[in-house]
């Protein structure tokens, strides 16, 4: 089975994608800010992260930097999903490595149709 | 549309879908609709209305919701076609338009654009291959309403999320307060024109290639049939035609036939009578 880390500071965002994310049978694991999602990843890398940029502790971007210079830490297709909306945010996304993002708020279509972009459906 | 028949419309496909249609969707309702009107014979969206507050119509009021309810057209819908376009379908016209390095191309349907656009957006892409060919691309629409919304090019941050891949948003797209503008050398690529499917097709002009995709569901089957043989009548012998992926010719019109290996192209059928009836023309070689 495919999994997901969710890593977003509201209880409520994760729970509304972990929903959309079982939906398209992706078992998920929620943490809330960049350093515990560091942590998940050296115990497990999953097949995606979503991602939110303002996260406490360690934000989106630099927890990205961070997982793609681990071992094995280019595997993850990683979506940023985030309130961010402007070029500046996307560029700086996609040159740390992002795969996709996502521009909140969000729906079931949405989320789905930026997973099948980066191939995990 | 008038104020009263959109909050009637909008109210009745709330109440039956839970799905809420803003005043920004009038022009999805008139476009959506019309198709519908015309095929229970009304003149336009107003008789409609004006059926459904006379007298309880079910059926009307569930294929209104169900028109209402399909989601609007997307960037790259269903990306295989256009990775079929990009991959099957230039290379064959590269080689056989060789001698005049031109092209033409229709988005039957174009809706607000995306689909014209998306075409555009792999040409683009493609720009290398196809180095001093005039490829042109025609989008058409029912709707005035939606043709304006195609030329303009401005999308709101919903639409441009749903298949647009993030790389060609930041590539093709220019943020402007919360929407976003398609950049002006794909817009130039693109010409619109507001055109029913139903009415003679040739001053289009002819079209190597046609996208009717996700159209002729809303039809009647002899309506199929009639614009389907309609587009026949604009593309040469050696046009290919897309259609959407629940869409097919079988049983519809024997002018085109499936590309085998190909989902959802088809090609014109250069021997239409004998190809559509082969068990007939087979008793009747047998009975003489």
């Amino acid at each position: 089975m495919k999994s997901c880390l969710i890593v977003d500071a509201s209880k409520v965002i994760r729970l509304v994608a972990r929903k959309i994310l079982e939906d398209l049978e992706f078992e998920s694991e929620e943490v809330a800010d960049g350093q515990s999602a560091l942590e998940a990843c050296r115990r497990r890398m999953p097949s995606a992260i979503l991602l939110d940029w303002n996260l406490p502790v360690m934000s989106g971007i630099e927890f990205l930097r961070a997982l793609r210079s681990l071992p094995g830490g280019e595997a993850p297709r990683v979506l940023f999903c985030t309130i961010e909306n402007d070029l500046q945010h996307i560029q700086d996304a996609i040159k740390a490595g992002a795969d996709e993002y996502i521009m909140k708020p969000f729906d079931s279509e949405i989320i789905q149709a930026k997973f099948a972009q980066v191939g995990l459906l | 549309m008038k104020p009263d028949d959109f909050a009637f419309l909008s109210d009745l496909v709330k109440s039956r879908s839970g799905l809420v249609l803003t005043r920004d969707k009038a022009y999805l309702l008139e476009s959506r609709l019309m198709p519908l009107a015309r095929k229970r014979n009304m003149k336009g969206v107003d008789e409609l209305v004006r059926v459904l507050r006379a007298r309880r119509d079910e059926g009307l009021a569930r294929d209104v919701t169900e028109a209402m309810t399909i989601n609007e057209s997307f960037f790259f819908r269903d990306i295989e076609p256009f990775d079929l376009f990009r991959n099957t379908v230039l290379p064959i016209f590269r080689k056989s338009r060789a001698d005049t390095r031109s092209m033409r191309i229709w988005s039957a349907a174009a809706c607000c654009g995306q689909e014209p656009y998306t075409i555009a957006m792999v040409l683009k892409e493609e720009a290398a291959k196809l180095a001093g060919w005039r490829i042109e691309i025609l989008g058409t629409d029912i709707s005035g309403d939606m043709v304006a919304k195609a030329r303009a090019g401005v999308y709101s941050q919903f639409e441009v999320q749903r298949g647009l891949p993030i790389t060609l948003l930041v590539k093709y797209f220019k943020k402007q307060g919360e929407m976003w503008q398609i950049d002006p050398s794909l817009r130039a690529m693109v010409q619109y024109q507001e055109h029913d499917l139903l009415h003679d097709l040739r001053p289009l002009g002819r079209f190597d290639v046609v996208f009717c995709r996700n159209v002729l569901i809303y039809f009647d089957p002899e309506t199929k049939t009639r614009v389907l043989e309609g587009i026949a009548r604009v593309m040469p012998p050696d046009g290919l035609l897309f259609l959407g992926g629940a869409e097919t010719v079988i049983g519809v019109t024997d002018r085109f036939k499936p590309v085998p290996g190909q989902r959802g192209i088809f090609c014109l059928n250069r021997d239409p009578a004998s190809a559509a009836h082969p068990e007939s023309a087979a008793s009747g070689a047998g009975a003489r």
